[in-house]
């Protein structure tokens, strides 16, 4: 943080995201406040108005899923966030949202679970539930970002994928980052991309809303702009009316994981740490990444050759980078603050062909640094 | 260079703002300040603090496990967070309102400043309590200087209050200073 210090903003990660969300454009947050992701909801309510835009507190996070829905369909770069058990609530909507095809962000500042959990303190419980937590198969893109700089261009980004794959995208925080202040720089307006959905030109009484003939991601038309269309849950064709035909779903269904899948290269993003040279490899997600950098830094300085991989989007998890990263290394350490599931997709990544020691934690006091390191220096 | 300070009193004291004036004079100095404040569920009367940590690289575990400045205006809150210090670090307590446990006076350098009399009679008015509290950090420590603190003070007081508070910082430093001279 240099610029004389006059233009550092000292957020919490909370702040960060509501600032960023207006950086993007979102223009409409609907929600139901839950700690510890309140201070987005109360932050947004300031902002919004200010800047043209729509907030809006609903009964409960069920609705609040489907303002958010509503919103974006009829054009709007919507928003909306909660902690674990607000997430379960918005899962319906959430997977509607995937079907219907509509662009938005879904924060979930994590906290212990599973049900009410741990009001307040922090985990990292809900990567699985962001993958498969709604049902029927559908792709992801879930971002978890460490650090507050990382939190304001990543909800640049997952703005930007939200709109240039026409379906919601999660950002994972924790309450850890989320109550943490720390220095933020806000970057120039016009400095970073801003990525908008793609829209429908052609006349809008022959408007088809999924019309999928040229490409994956069909052109968008808003509601109440003269074309009429019909938005439904169940497996519709290009008109938007509900299809039971085998093949055109099947076919559809490989176009929904198509559109992620097929553009990992615009989606995918690791961060690697002290990693040239590393004979162990340490991988780990969010606020916990901080704890093992700083083990990963200890561990260096005590001559152990370790180096870490740490994905920045989780979901897709970065399969091929973790077969990379993993592939010659005597050991692996992954550490997160759960009782197990990133673990999982690294024993797969690296074909169950690695030895991987586990550091997990529940209870809410986060992972320290000298358990990472204690375990690094177990496998060295 | 690495740096923890804890600030901790009741809720409705004022203390957290003390936080952001560091990690704003740390900006300033073109280092970096991360802090998190911990709330109970009363705002109102519940122990609170407000942690923050310096350093001149990035930060990365973000939270405070080893402080070397504590300052606490309530028993409940001291006996909280009254953990993790260093061996014989400066701890600042207001005397009329925290109570220590006898074997803190060895393990600290314990300062006694009547911090709410002070503001009190000094000022007038509570509101000003952090720039005192703030003062006596300044006095004590040297993690950021007493220019980039009066810089940070200045940017952060409503319209109208800057001179309250840098007077506020001066009863701080010079009580600080004061007994410091008495105990070296």
């Amino acid at each position: 943080m240099t610029d004389n210090g006059h233009n550092v903003k000292f957020w919490p990660g909370n702040i960060v995201v509501a600032e960023a969300a207006i950086a993007a454009g979102c223009n409409f947050f609907g929600g139901y406040p839950i700690t510890p992701s309140s201070e987005i909801a109360h932050h947004m309510s300031a902002l919004l108005p200010r800047h043209g835009g729509h907030f809006i507190q609903m009964e409960d996070e069920i609705g609040a899923m489907g303002s958010v829905i509503g919103a974006s369909l009829a054009g709007a770069k919507a928003l909306t966030a909660t902690s674990g058990p607000g997430m379960s609530l918005k899962l319906e909507n959430l997977g509607f949202g995937y079907m219907v095809e509509a662009p938005c962000v879904v924060v979930n500042v994590m906290r212990g679970g599973p049900s009410t959990g741990l009001p307040t303190h922090p985990a990292q419980a809900d990567l699985m539930q962001a993958r498969w937590g709604t049902h029927g198969d559908h792709p992801t893109i879930a971002i978890a970002p460490s650090f507050h700089q990382e939190i304001y261009m990543e909800t640049i980004r997952a703005f930007n994928l939200a709109e240039q794959f026409r379906m919601p995208v999660i950002l994972l925080l924790d309450e850890v980052l989320g109550h943490l202040s720390e220095g933020v720089i806000p970057p120039e307006p016009g400095s970073f991309e801003i990525i908008n959905r793609k829209m429908d030109t052609g006349d809008p009484k022959t408007f088809l809303p999924y019309n999928v003939e040229k490409e994956d991601v069909p052109p968008f038309r808003p509601y109440f702009d003269g074309a009429t269309w019909h938005t439904t849950g169940l497996n519709h064709d290009a008109t938007g009316f509900p299809t039971t035909n085998p093949e055109y779903i099947k076919s559809d269904m490989e176009r929904h994981i198509r559109k992620v899948l097929g553009n990992r290269d615009k989606i995918d993003k690791v961060e690697y740490y002290m990693a040239d040279d590393a004979e162990i490899g340490v991988i780990s997600f969010g606020s916990t990444a901080r704890a093992a950098m700083a083990a990963v830094k200890k561990a260096r300085e005590a001559g152990v050759k370790v180096g870490m991989l740490r994905p920045v989007t989780v979901w897709p998890f970065p399969k091929d980078q973790v077969y990379e990263f993993g592939r010659d290394k005597k050991y692996l350490v992954v550490p997160e603050f759960n009782m197990g599931q990133m673990v999982y997709e690294v024993e797969r990544a690296v074909h169950f062909d690695r030895p991987i020691k586990r550091v997990n934690k529940v209870g809410g006091v986060p992972i320290y640094p000298n358990e990472i390191l204690a375990a690094i220096e177990e496998v060295a | 260079m690495h740096f923890e300070a804890r600030f901790s009193a009741v809720g409705g004291q004022g203390i957290i703002l003390a936080g952001t004036i560091i990690a704003d004079a740390a900006f300033l100095e073109g280092l970096q300040a991360a802090g998190s404040p911990t709330y109970t569920a009363q705002v109102r009367g519940g122990p609170t603090k407000v942690d923050v940590i310096v350093d001149d690289d990035a930060i990365l575990f973000p939270r405070t496990s080893e402080i070397d400045f504590f300052l606490s205006l309530a028993t409940k809150s001291y006996k909280q967070f009254g953990v993790d210090l260093k061996p014989g670090v400066p701890v600042v307590i207001d005397p009329n309102l925290v109570e220590i446990p006898k074997e803190h006076e060895e393990l600290y350098t314990i300062y006694r400043i009547p911090i709410i009399d002070l503001t009190a009679k000094n000022l007038g008015r509570m509101v000003y309590t952090s720039a005192v509290a703030l003062g006596t950090m300044v006095a004590l420590t040297d993690v950021v200087s007493e220019e980039s603190i009066r810089e940070a003070l200045k940017r952060r007081a409503p319209k109208g209050t800057e001179m309250y508070n840098m007077k506020a910082l001066d009863v701080g430093i010079n009580a600080a200073k004061e007994l410091h001279a008495t105990m070296a």
